[in-house]
């Protein structure tokens, strides 16, 4: 990334290059070729409805990977994140669905119940000192039993297009006259930048860099480490029931229990691949976004040059190893340096 | 004479087991140096911390402009005007020089922080006291001593009254020690009261001398002659060995029966270039002969079927198994010989165990007993028996007395020694100038990778030794 250090060859001393980082380039490069190589493979794959469903995927990951991004810079890690969207998105549905709640309503719960897991996360990890992976072990466990107690065991649909309340799908694709916008990729990016500044100009985001590379330094420096500890888990719990309504916006007419676990996955490796650390104290909001693309891509393309669901998970957990093996290596220059 | 801004009168303390502090007087005046002194564990660093909060005091008061105080944490006292500089450095790697320096106070502008005035700000700091720091540096990328530098700007942006510096040249070269000497003067002119712990004399008689009043520093005697024959075969020849940055073209002999001492400064590339012979490093290039024959390593596991141990300076880490007990660990390194079928003959274990517990006179109620709750000194027992029993000509010890009080200390000199005459031939890592004058019979200097200098224990002095470490 940036620390390449002093030595290096032509390209990575680039100020340009230095300026991007390698890892984005060379991420942005891996964007560019899965597209490529999707659309040479497949002529299914080079319609316009393919973008979209590819936009479509990408937000709910988005959203759940940006609030993780901050929990694995803490030094933490967030599990919940998966089967904790399907959960609020449950119960915000079911409001709507079986007691005829607005839909807005629904919304601001599916949001609150996100905080509260979050909040949850970080009273454990922060106040309690449970390990970050443990600890969201548990509350992946807990959401996804509350999620199937909520509703009976029973799906939950949110509104569809054309009912009453079905408003808020056009948040994130509006479909005009047969032509699909989406609309939701320009929330994706506000939240991006809203985040970026959070995450390298404001305190919380300092504070959550700081405990990530030296939590000990930053207890001594009067940082106030369980506050801020406990921010990354909120700020992730806030971004998993804000995934939540994407999910249900956009991904699925209805709304399954039990089937979030393993979706956190997609959010931490789409984090990892976009060159947050694994160890905390580094990473960045728009490595992060281009990692979801990385994931999306792959979980859109892989079906149309013939790869069913089996072989997806397959192929997403070799180029998690991969994205896995590369930070640990970065890890190991910067210690022999 | 300045006037007196911190006393500490009658500092009482006890750990579990050791006296520490002993009725210490300490008084702080403006503008004025104050030397700490002595042995590694004659608790300094333990006054230090009864200071700043860290430790609370049995008995003792501390008066600080005018008043009593107790400090609870190094932040209330850091509040008041105390800051630590501490030796291993307290600094946020992933931020920038100028980020590390403002933590906690950011300036800034509407909700968002204002990076480019605290860079600013930085700059003016490392102005006033004559350094060349780019503020919007990783801290990360900066040298050991250039992050010292921004520890102390970091102070002295906190209106400082009084700084404490421990041991602050233990990593630094010669060029750096003068620069931060310089820098010591600057705030002495500016009527600071300054405590610079050392445990190197010449360095310590600039302006006054307290002596610790602990009365535990062992009377160190260092050896005249080596006590090898000179006709000793040689063991252990290591040839152009380079592993990394941190080990470079590095070449020397071991002789039967020796200590050899490997002096330099922290991050003189000492450990790695043990970790590198050991295996436990990959190497990049470079020849090890055991008995004259040469041998491939290229794992730990390889290093000890040729008959080397290594004792790693950190202990609890790499050394023992803290949750487990001493016969568990003594055979822990060649537990096939203890095993009968597929079982663990404990009976045979516990023999080999009680056998190097009375040898090495480990104190402990059993065998049985968790290695967790023995002393730092007794743990380093265990180890050394661990390697015994497999039977290790060859024994690397990497800071072997590190967080050992003492007594203790002068008991694994002992064995040691012991052992060295036995025909064992011992590598010593030590950043103690008197453990390496007192034990070795041979020193290697190194700094930055490179072995620096290979005196005789018979020429060997402090400053020789200490020329040959900061070389560059």
């Amino acid at each position: 990334m940036e620390k390449t250090g002093k030595k290096g060859n032509a390209f990575t001393n680039n100020p340009i290059v230095r300026a991007i980082g390698v890892q984005r380039i060379v991420v942005v490069l891996a964007v560019i070729l899965l597209a490529v190589f999707f659309c040479l493979m497949s002529p299914a794959f080079r319609q316009y409805s393919t973008l979209v469903s590819i936009l479509d995927y990408s937000y709910y990951i988005t959203f759940m990977a940006i609030g993780v991004t901050f929990c694995l810079i803490s030094g933490g890690n967030d599990l919940s994140v998966g089967t904790g969207m399907i959960c609020y998105a449950l119960a915000g549905g079911y409001l709507v669905q079986q007691l005829n709640a607005p839909v807005w309503v629904g919304m601001i719960v599916t949001i609150l119940l996100g905080l509260c897991f979050g909040v949850l996360n970080g009273v454990m990890v922060s106040i309690m000192n449970l390990p970050p992976f443990i600890a969201t072990l548990c509350s992946m466990l807990i959401t996804r039993g509350l999620g199937s107690i909520i509703t009976g065991g029973l799906a939950v649909s949110w509104p569809s297009r054309s009912s009453e309340g079905g408003w808020f799908r056009s948040l994130f694709k509006i479909i005009d006259k047969g032509t699909l916008i989406p609309v939701g990729f320009g929330i994706v990016i506000i939240a991006v930048i809203v985040m970026t500044i959070v995450l390298n100009r404001t305190k919380i985001g300092r504070y959550i860099i700081a405990i990530g590379s030296n939590k000990e330094a930053a207890r001594l420096s009067g940082v106030n480490v369980v506050k801020h500890q406990m921010m990354a888990y909120i700020i992730s719990g806030f971004f998993a029931g804000l995934a939540g309504i994407a999910y249900a916006a956009t991904f699925s007419s209805s709304v399954a229990p039990g089937t979030g676990a393993g979706l956190e996955l997609d959010a931490i490796g789409a984090a990892i691949i976009g060159g947050t650390s694994m160890t905390g104290g580094s990473g960045s909001i728009i490595g992060t976004l281009l990692g979801v693309f990385v994931m999306s891509l792959l979980k859109t393309g892989l079906p149309y040059i013939g790869l069913q669901a089996n072989w997806q998970q397959i192929i997403t957990g070799l180029v998690l190893i991969a994205a896995i093996y590369i930070d640990v290596l970065k890890n190991k220059r910067a210690a022999r340096k | 004479m300045g006037e007196v801004i911190l006393t500490m009168k009658g500092i009482d303390k006890s750990f579990p087991g050791v006296h520490a502090l002993d009725h210490v007087d300490l008084e702080v005046r403006k503008g004025e140096v104050h030397a700490l002194m002595g042995e590694n564990g004659a608790g300094k660093s333990t006054l230090m911390k009864v200071l700043t909060g860290i430790y609370t005091k049995d008995e003792g008061t501390i008066t600080y402009e005018g008043k009593e105080v107790e400090f609870h944490n190094p932040r209330e006292a850091q509040e008041a005007g105390i800051v630590i500089v501490h030796q291993e450095l307290n600094m946020m790697n992933h931020l920038t020089v100028a980020q590390n320096i403002f933590i906690g106070r950011e300036f800034k502008k509407g909700f968002l922080i204002d990076d480019a005035r605290m860079n600013e700000e930085a700059k003016k700091l490392f102005d006033q006291l004559g350094i060349n720091i780019n503020p919007a540096e990783k801290m990360g990328n900066l040298t050991v001593g250039k992050q010292q530098m921004c520890e102390i700007a970091k102070a002295i942006s906190h209106e400082a009254k009084v700084i404490i510096f421990d041991e602050p040249s233990a990593a630094l070269t010669e060029t750096e020690i003068d620069e931060l000497f310089k820098i010591i003067r600057d705030l002495r002119a500016k009527q600071l009261g300054i405590v610079y712990i050392s445990h190197i004399t010449e360095e310590c008689t600039k302006d006054d001398i307290i002596n610790m009043m602990v009365g535990r520093v062992i009377y160190e005697t260092p050896k005249t002659h080596s006590m090898v024959a000179s006709d000793a075969p040689v063991v252990l020849k290591v040839e152009h060995l380079n592993a990394g940055k941190m080990v470079k073209d590095v070449s020397f002999e071991l002789h039967k029966g020796e200590i050899l001492g490997f002096s330099g400064l922290m991050g003189a590339g000492r450990t790695e270039t043990a970790r590198a012979l050991f295996g436990a490093d990959p190497k990049d290039s470079g020849d090890v002969y055991i008995n004259g024959e040469k041998v491939e390593i290229h794992s730990p596991k390889d290093a000890v079927a040729h008959g080397i141990g290594y004792l790693s300076e950190d202990r609890k880490r790499y050394g023992i198994v803290v949750g487990k007990n001493i016969a568990e660990n003594s055979t822990l390194a060649c537990l096939k010989n203890y095993v009968k079928g597929i079982f663990i003959d404990k009976k045979k274990e516990a023999d080999i165990t009680q056998k190097y517990v009375d040898r090495l006179k480990t104190k402990t109620p059993g065998i049985d007993q968790l290695v967790v709750n023995l002393s730092g000194g007794n743990q380093q027992k265990v180890v050394v028996a661990k390697w015994l029993v497999k039977d290790c000509d060859i024994l690397i010890f990497d800071e072997p007395t590190r967080g050992i009080d003492v007594g203790a200390k002068s008991e694994i000199y002992h064995l040691m020694n012991e052992l060295a005459a036995e025909g064992k031939s011992i590598i010593m890592i030590s950043s103690e100038m008197p453990e390496i004058l007192r034990m070795s019979d041979r020193i290697i200097v190194m700094c930055e990778g490179r072995k620096t200098a290979e005196i005789d224990i018979a020429e060997a002095t402090q400053e020789k030794i200490m020329h040959a470490a900061t070389l560059r």
